[in-house]
């Protein structure tokens, strides 16, 4: 029993500090955006964030966490020593947890999903056995991993060129923009609403049919499109920043469809990144309670709550002062350029998650605003710095594998 | 902390550019200050503003090089690199002809002949114009990127250009007839007196010139 009890409290330690840790770094990737492009302050930033990390995380975050605690390592092996798989998630999460940890200490572009993917992978192949890996199931997230920033790229490419077409092209933008956002605005809801109803709400016990999902989730997306229809309704053009063409009150109606989009990404941050630093703990619990690694049973809510936990005490503790630096630097990023990534990113993730996949928030934000600047949207891009995004995308994963190993058989060694 | 999210976008040159040419359009205003006090062979006042035109002039100097700086190759932009620091270039020359005219006259205490001084100031101020002119255009650039240099901003900064064209032609027939009006004294003068103020109406009319390339670099980027 003691045992048990040192595995969980371990765990939630571990699982709790990887939390933190999205929540004082990555989340800012998520923020900065709204905050960069001032549809948010900061304070109204950690707000969103506090709530809709959470709910993501509790609504729409099974399903990652189910493949990060079964989907990679073939539990049947181990069925004869469930001990491995605790010492090997446990070290997946220190791994993951100590390699954020350096990186964002030194400013290296990392992800929480690449290095736990890998950490995972490293300690069931080399610590179990490389038939324990399911080679399968890892090929399909590493093409996720491609697959996600191009999806973004694209889809993000094609919403900012729609913006151009329908409001910034025309003589009137500012009307236009007046017309179109409430659009926009119901879409992003609507998305983010639908994959909720869909893949969260099972989570928590309700389970509507198909047509009812459709019809709550129009019903909701219209609901706040009213609302945000209202607000743009009151912006009237400030006469003294303005030239001839409007932009600067039409960046002021976008401002309002980003605080939507934000509240979306921050929601697709927490159901795929908490997800998947939660999912280590999740296995442990799971093992050291019932001592079999039952492959059927749900990932219990206060686990998911944990980690929602961790994500906000990390935003209250450090997170609030990196969105306000990022946000700084990311102010090319207008409204009507930053909704187009946050939307298309949100979507992305949102998606993923409710197929389980683990995917990099900021690698698909990083498509996303790509995407923008091949339409033309973005001042300057610098290219360099795109390259060693990619390079620290390969780098990771054997980065957290190394360490995961190394963690695997000190725990082997010390723990009973 | 540095952070990647951040650093992907390089910096953006559209804002130095419009504060570039705003201060080369100031440094050329300073003009109007320059010769009126020269006329009327103020010398105090013209040391005045021609320090005022030297201190614009390094300004102008130093945010060029500062632009260059943060241009890297891998900066990947809408508009070529390469067309923007042209522009940047030809923005920078409007303030070198200022000082290089205002240096001429001040070295020489150069005497305007009275008989020409107003129109000769009269010629300066549309020079000053279309230098006004080639500000207001390049101050749309930041809305020309916001538009993706695509509809109705392109036809309202081409309208700019066009106004621009017409400016430097007006400068072009009043340094014509400016010139006539000095042919017609230069044989009162002295000698090297008239040829340099054959040199100084010639340097004064570059700055429309100037500002005519700067309208030429930007219908450039507009036909991307």
């Amino acid at each position: 029993m003691e045992a048990e009890l040192i595995y969980i409290g371990l765990a939630a330690l571990f699982g709790i500090f990887m939390a933190w840790g999205i929540g004082a770094n990555d989340v800012a990737n998520a923020m900065a955006t709204s905050v960069g492009s001032k549809a948010l302050t900061i304070k109204q930033a950690i707000m969103v964030a506090a709530v809709f990390e959470f709910l993501g995380a509790v609504l729409a975050g099974g399903d990652v966490t189910s493949t990060i605690r079964k989907g990679i390592v073939d539990t049947d092996l181990l069925a004869g020593s469930p001990e491995l798989l605790i010492y090997g998630m446990l070290a997946a999460l220190l791994s993951a947890g100590t390699w954020l940890f350096i990186a964002s200490k030194n400013g290296w572009p990392v992800s929480t999903t690449h290095s736990i993917v890998g950490a995972i992978v490293g300690f069931a192949a080399v610590g179990i056995g490389v038939d324990a890996v399911q080679w399968g199931e890892v090929g399909i997230i590493v093409m996720s991993w491609v697959a996600s920033p191009l999806t973004a790229g694209f889809i993000a490419f094609l919403i900012y060129l729609s913006v151009q077409r329908l409001i910034l092209h025309q003589e009137d933008p500012l009307t236009c923009a007046k017309r179109y956002v409430p659009v926009y605005i119901f879409f992003a809801a609507f998305t983010i609403t639908l994959v909720t109803i869909l893949k969260g709400l099972k989570h928590v016990g309700l389970d509507f049919s198909l047509r009812d999902s459709y019809m709550l989730a129009t019903a909701i997306a219209a609901s706040i499109a009213v609302v945000g229809g209202i607000a743009i309704r009151r912006i009237q053009p400030d006469r003294k920043a303005e030239k001839i063409q409007h932009f600067h009150t039409v960046e002021r109606v976008f401002a309002v469809l980003m605080i939507v989009t934000a509240c979306g990404m921050a929601f697709a941050h927490g159901s795929n990144d908490v997800a998947n630093a939660i999912g280590p703990v999740a296995a442990v619990i799971s093992v050291a309670q019932t001592g079999i690694i039952a492959a059927k049973s749900t990932v219990s809510i206060w686990i998911l709550i944990l980690g929602g936990a961790g994500i906000v005490v990390g935003l209250a503790t450090f997170g609030f002062h990196v969105i306000a630096t990022v946000g700084k630097k990311i102010t090319q990023l207008t409204p009507s350029r930053g909704f187009a990534a946050e939307l298309a990113a949100a979507t992305t993730i949102v998606i993923a998650s409710g197929t389980g996949m683990p995917i990099s928030t900021t690698h698909t934000l990083v498509g996303a605003v790509l995407g923008v600047g091949l339409a033309r949207g973005i001042d300057a891009i610098d290219l360099r710095v795109v390259a060693r995004i990619f390079v620290s995308w390969v780098v990771t994963i054997p980065v957290g594998a190394f360490l995961a190993i190394v963690f695997f058989y000190i725990f082997k060694l010390i723990l009973p | 902390m540095a952070n990647m999210l951040a650093n992907i976008f390089g910096s953006s040159p559209v804002q130095p550019l419009e504060k570039h040419i705003d201060i080369s359009y100031r440094c050329a205003k300073q003009l109007r200050a320059f010769f009126s006090a020269a006329v009327k062979g103020d010398w105090d006042g013209a040391v005045e503003a021609r320090k005022e035109i030297v201190q614009l002039e390094h300004d102008a100097d130093n945010l060029k090089k500062e632009i260059r700086l943060h241009l890297p190759k891998s900066l990947f932009m809408p508009v070529p690199r390469e067309d923007l620091l042209e522009l940047l270039l030809v923005q920078d020359k409007i303030a070198n002809r200022t000082k290089d005219v205002s240096g001429i006259v001040m070295g020489r205490k150069m005497q305007i002949p009275a008989v020409i001084a107003e129109q000769f100031l009269d010629f300066v101020d549309r020079n000053i114009d279309a230098a006004k002119q080639a500000r207001k255009s390049v101050r749309e650039l930041d809305e020309l990127f916001t538009s993706g240099f695509r509809g109705a901003e392109v036809t309202l900064v081409s309208a700019m250009i066009e106004e621009l064209d017409r400016i430097e032609t007006d400068t072009d027939d009043k340094q014509a007839s400016l010139r006539a009006a000095l042919f017609k004294i230069e044989d009162s003068l002295n000698p090297i007196d008239a040829i340099f103020m054959y040199q100084v109406i010639e340097l004064t009319g570059e700055i429309a010139d100037m500002a005519e390339r700067v309208g030429r670099r930007l219908e450039l980027l507009l036909s991307h």
